[in-house]
């Protein structure tokens, strides 16, 4: 196919979007490549078909969230700036050492920005609350027809349980990293992006 | 008139010198089966020429300081792949195993989340169905992505290219393949009345058309050639597979009866060998399709059958799922691998987006065709073995030599759905991790043909 990538994207956005997410020129070359290459309508955004094009996302359980971490509110395309920055949360932190010149505000895949990531795949309607319906319904895209309903809702129940400090039976935000604070979320929300 | 006279003649000249050329360099050497050697001059030419292309790109973008695209290295670098098992039970640690509270854990959606981007950024599967990329620029603009004006040269020498491939050899091609296909058409009705010169006609028929693409083959291993009574399975890339293995031997093809030149084509193969074209409508129904294949091979005076098990054109980088049809019906299999060597002409059919006029087009405009053959040697199902298994036996030793990547994804991914069983096998698996063993009767089937994609790979 060969599409003619790198001619078709501004030498001034690659500039941009380097300043946004961190991504070297290579990679953003060879990951607006990728973005043509799913582009089957070759109207420069995404569409939410897709991403379900691709056979190994499609059999993900979470598929249908992840590909929702695309899309802004609201909103059924997504073009490369948005691709771009949504993927900037699974660079690993240890590249920031290398690129020093990036914004002073929090980069895109900071610790707490990865366990943001992650908080918004549980909360499906986006009110910064994990309730136990949400946790129930993501737990049932996990598990499939497999585990029963009371089984489902008493593993919901102990994790809220668990997690709820201040006693309102859904998880906040800071509630939510307070479970998660011995985990190495920097390894596992990362991926190896080669230059 | 007097001007227009010497303008004639060199007309009439060229024409006849065109001609003759043709005659002798192409034709007289495929009714007789004998090669000048002159395509692979032609080959080691256009590789000193592409290298030379290539370095001078690379210098002309330090030069101006600009960045080569690169397209053919990876994006990302994957983990030696584990299952799902594998990577919770690390996650948990062996204590968990014996517990029987299901142990969830707001941590494991990492995983999935994990995966799933990284299937996003870079998948197994979506890039099979379009064109290979490449490391040298072999002067077509449809494959390269850095090409801008870098320097005079450079130009120049493209437009030569653009000027040779298409005033020179798509002609000549074109020409090449009315004569081949005419031929075959009005030999098979002769033959009809001489039955012991199918097979020659045959031959030159192919060869014909072999060099109408400039194809150049290399046949490895011929003492494996598929024998009657057989039938020979290899990988999909193209139609012009076809002649690229009949031009060394004689099979029975298998397809869909076709109106137009097609069908006119196939009645008139028909003619001279036995082929099996089945009506659109019989296509559906798998006995009837599995009781004429064997059939046919069951005679034994009939030649080999060729069948491509995968159903549809991949690009030459991997072999996909070979559905089992043709590994049931019992009798040897012959499988060969074939490989297109990318650099001269990329023949990968992407039906999607060429049909296939576009496509010919394309291929007799390019360089060349250059591909390697390789006859394996011939295979029998196994004692216990089911045609799955058998399938998959064959497609790894076909992929193995081709040096092509052995999926288990199905081709027809490249227009269907995959199917929904798939992610229920995922569910199935994190619910052990969840609450330990389920009952006997609901672990999955050991052999089926819908063997989870993921772990199936990850055991390759």
């Amino acid at each position: 196919m060969g599409s003619r990538a790198s001619t078709l994207l501004r030498e001034e956005e690659i500039e941009e979007i380097k300043k946004e997410t961190g991504f070297s020129h290579s990679q953003i070359t060879r990951l607006y490549s990728r973005f043509t290459s799913l582009d089957k309508g070759e109207n420069g955004t995404l569409s939410r078909e897709d991403f379900q094009r691709i056979p190994e996302l499609a059999i993900n359980p979470l598929g249908d969230r992840i590909i929702n971490a695309f899309f802004p509110e609201g909103e059924d395309q997504v073009n490369f700036r948005g691709f771009m920055r949504t993927l900037a949360h699974f660079r690993p932190i240890e590249d920031n050492e290398k690129n020093k010149n990036a914004t002073t505000s929090e980069p895109l895949n900071s610790r707490t920005n990865k366990l943001l990531f992650a908080f918004r795949l549980y909360d499906l309607d986006r009110d910064d609350k994990i309730s136990r319906d949400e946790l129930l319904q993501v737990l049932r895209m996990m598990v499939g027809v497999n585990i029963s309903d009371e089984q489902l809702g008493s593993i919901a129940d102990r994790t809220i349980q668990e997690a709820d400090t201040n006693g309102d039976n859904s998880i906040s935000f800071n509630e939510f990293i307070k479970v998660l604070e011995k985990v190495d979320v920097e390894q596992k929300m990362s991926i190896r992006f080669l230059h | 008139i007097g001007y227009l006279l010497p303008w004639r003649l060199c007309l009439g000249i060229s024409i006849t010198v065109w001609f003759t050329l043709l005659f002798f360099c192409t034709i007289v050497p495929a009714v007789l089966g004998v090669s000048f050697g002159m395509r692979r001059l032609y080959m080691a030419t256009l590789l000193k020429i592409f290298e030379w292309a290539t370095l001078r790109m690379e210098m002309g973008a330090k030069e101006k300081n600009q960045e080569l695209y690169k397209p053919y290295s990876n994006i990302i670098a994957k983990e030696p792949s584990s299952s799902l098992l594998q990577e919770f039970q690390e996650l948990r640690g062996s204590a968990s195993c014996l517990s029987s509270e299901p142990e969830f854990e707001l941590a494991d959606i990492f995983y999935f989340c994990r995966r799933g981007m990284e299937t996003i950024v870079d998948d197994d599967v979506t890039k099979r169905f379009s064109a290979q990329e490449l490391q040298n620029w072999n002067l077509l603009t449809r494959s390269n992505n850095n090409f801008r004006h870098i320097s005079l040269r450079l130009t120049v020498l493209w437009g030569l290219g653009v000027l040779i491939r298409y005033g020179v050899l798509l002609p000549l091609r074109v020409t090449l393949a009315v004569t081949g296909i005419s031929l075959l058409l009005v030999l098979t009705f002769l033959v009809a009345f001489l039955p012991n010169r199918d097979e020659k006609v045959h031959l030159m028929c192919y060869r014909i058309c072999v060099r109408a693409l400039t194809a150049i083959i290399t046949y490895h291993n011929r003492e494996n050639k598929p024998q009657n009574g057989g039938i020979c399975v290899a990988n999909h890339t193209t139609p012009i597979d076809v002649i690229i293995l009949a031009n060394d031997g004689c099979y029975s093809l298998v397809g869909q009866v076709h109106g137009g030149l097609m069908g006119m084509i196939q009645r008139a193969m028909v003619r001279s060998s036995p082929h099996i074209w089945f009506e659109r409508s019989e296509v559906k129904d798998r006995h009837l399709v599995a009781k004429r294949l064997g059939d046919h091979v069951a005679d034994k005076t009939k030649q080999p059958i060729l069948i491509f098990p995968e159903g549809t054109c991949i690009n030459n980088t991997s072999v996909m799922m070979f559905k089992k049809g043709s590994f049931e019906i019992g009798c040897t299999v012959y499988p060969v691998a074939i490989k297109y060597d990318p650099r001269f002409g990329d023949a990968f059919w992407n039906s999607s987006k060429f049909g296939m006029v576009n496509y010919l087009l394309r291929m007799m405009s390019s360089w060349a065709i250059v591909c390697s053959v390789w006859y394996l040697p011939p295979m029998n199902r196994e004692e216990g073995e089911d045609a799955v298994q058998f399938a998959n036996r064959v497609k790894a030793a076909i992929a193995a030599q081709g040096g092509l990547v052995d999926l288990i994804w199905d081709g027809g991914l490249k227009r269907a759905k995959v199917k929904d069983a798939f992610k229920e096998e995922q569910q199935k698996l994190y619910s052990k991790v969840l609450v330990g063993e389920m009952d006997q009767n609901q672990s999955d089937d050991k052999h089926s043909q819908d063997d989870n994609p993921e772990d199936a790979n990850n055991r390759n």
